[in-house]
């Protein structure tokens, strides 16, 4: 069968890729694009481990077919810091040491960047709904919700 | 596996109706992709719907809302004057999966995948919605509560793919709502539900009602025996028991981990009956 020939925006770089019809984003991110950052954590769409932004809305990658991709622009982490600046949420996880194997933190990341977006003033149930798509082995989430209402605080403010 | 995504919807029609093999129309890929992904379905052609004109918008019409088949979740969420008119469908499309679910799942796809326990479904059904489809014979439309025929399986024909749905114009001093029983209060399957449409008059009586359950038979269920018991009420405690019961006669439920026939008989009717509450406040009722 022959590839598929996708043009797409990444981070704010336009990217073009060849890819097989039944390859997911993630699949080509990680494989293809070398593109790390989004985790494969279930495949199906329950662990959020794998999250990105699809022309601004907040999906998982694992469950979006590569070639949907033409046209459109993806968010992935590498794209959340500005060079060496972590951003807010990156240096508010690590303040509260809200990750510890890192396996959902990029999921985590893109996320509540999504909710923060959306609703910068959200309460501890807002983030704890809009996050529930996001598992974490580690943590115990308590402190990931610590974490992202300390960067909506400081973001707010800034 | 080939993979289209036509401009329009003759040419989705033309590469569906042609495939000899099986074939997939996708929406939101919510179902789909994990379907590919669990290799339950190998089909040698996929038709992605989401460039096909006005399946992505919202339209006003006659008082209703047309939905087309590939806005999302999240996209119903954020249309005010679609919330207010339909809350109970809006809130049974937002109960499907995470917010990253919800950026991409659908109306129409959560419909054709035919699950018993699909959220959006009983709320659907509650709501008199109607299906426009679109095939190789022209155009139908077909009451959202006739296309599930059992589980997986759908009244669609080879071809055959639903371009929009249409929530119908209410009455004033209307209210819908639905409600699901899971174990947890996020990302779970429903063991039972219920979505209930109605209407009352200035004092407060039901002049019309619908009330529809989910998981427990093949497909979804009206239930016009609980329909009856609350039209002509203001919703007493002894309409509303035997509306609860009426539901429980109805359930025709399997047994299986995430609960028993019992189980599900009993709080399919307490779904109802609190459904029906909230519809009856939304509605302006009081109580
Ligand atoms: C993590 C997770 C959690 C979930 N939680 C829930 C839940 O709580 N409740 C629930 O009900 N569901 C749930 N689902 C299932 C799924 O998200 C829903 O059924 C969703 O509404 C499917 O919509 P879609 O647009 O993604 O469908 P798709 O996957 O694109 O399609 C689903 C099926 O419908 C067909 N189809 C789609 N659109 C059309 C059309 N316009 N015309 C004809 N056929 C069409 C497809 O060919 C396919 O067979 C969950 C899924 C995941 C991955
Ligand atoms: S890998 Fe995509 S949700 Fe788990
Ligand atoms: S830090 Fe290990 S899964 Fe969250």
């Amino acid at each position: 069968m022959s590839k598929i020939h996708v043009s797409t925006s990444i981070n704010g770089d336009a990217v073009e890729y060849l890819c097989e019809p039944e390859e997911t984003l993630l699949d080509v991110l990680r494989n293809r694009v070398g593109l790390t950052g989004a985790k494969e954590g279930c495949g199906s769409g329950d662990c959020g481990a794998c999250s990105v932004a699809l022309d601004g809305r907040l999906v998982c990658s694992c469950l979006v077919l590569a070639a949907e991709a033409e046209g459109k622009t993806v968010s992935t982490v590498e794209g959340i810091a500005e060079g060496e600046n972590l951003h807010v949420l990156q240096q508010k996880l690590l303040d509260h040491a809200a990750l510890q194997c890192g396996i959902c933190t990029p999921g985590i990341l893109i996320a509540s960047k999504a909710l923060l977006e959306k609703n910068p003033d959200p309460t501890e149930t807002e983030v704890r709904y809009w996050l529930a798509g996001n598992l974490c082995r580690c943590t115990g989430y308590d402190k990931i919700i610590r974490a992202v209402m300390d960067a909506a605080a400081e973001m707010r403010g800034a | 596996m080939r993979f289209e995504s036509p401009d329009t919807i003759e040419q989705a029609i033309g590469l569906l109706n042609t495939c000899e093999g099986t074939s997939r129309v996708l929406a939101g890929g919510t179902d789909v992709l994990v379907q590919l992904r669990l290799a339950l379905v190998e089909p040698e052609l996929i038709v992605d719907i989401k460039h096909i004109a006005g399946m992505r918008d919202i339209t006003a019409e006659d008082g209703g809302f047309r939905i087309g088949a590939a806005v999302s979740g999240a996209e119903m969420g954020e249309h005010a004057d679609l919330v207010a008119l339909w809350p109970g469908v809006v809130e049974a499309m937002e109960l499907i999966g995470s917010t990253q679910v919800q950026g991409r799942a659908t109306l129409a796809g959560n419909l054709c995948n035919a699950s018993p326990a699909a959220d959006s479904v009983p709320a659907m059904v509650a709501a008199n919605a109607v299906a426009t489809i679109v095939g190789p014979n022209g155009t139908r439309e077909c009451p959202v509560a006739d296309i599930p025929v059992s589980p997986s399986k759908t009244s669609l024909t080879k071809g055959e793919v639903i371009t929009s749905i249409y929530l119908p114009a209410r009455p004033d001093n209307s209210g819908d709502a639905y409600l699901r029983f899971i174990p947890r209060t996020e990302m779970d399957i429903a063991v039972s539900s219920a979505g209930v449409s109605l209407t009352i008059n200035c004092d407060g009586v039901v002049t019309q009602a619908r009330v529809s359950l989910g998981a427990v038979a093949p497909t979804v269920l009206v239930v016009e025996d609980a329909s009856s018991a609350i039209i002509g009420t203001k919703l007493e405690d002894a309409a509303i028991a035997t509306l609860q019961a009426a539901c429980s006669a109805a359930c025709n439920p399997i047994d299986d981990k995430r609960g028993t026939v019992e189980f599900r008989t009993k709080t399919a009717g307490v779904m109802a009956k609190r459904a029906a509450l909230i519809a009856y406040s939304r509605a302006g009722g009081s109580k």
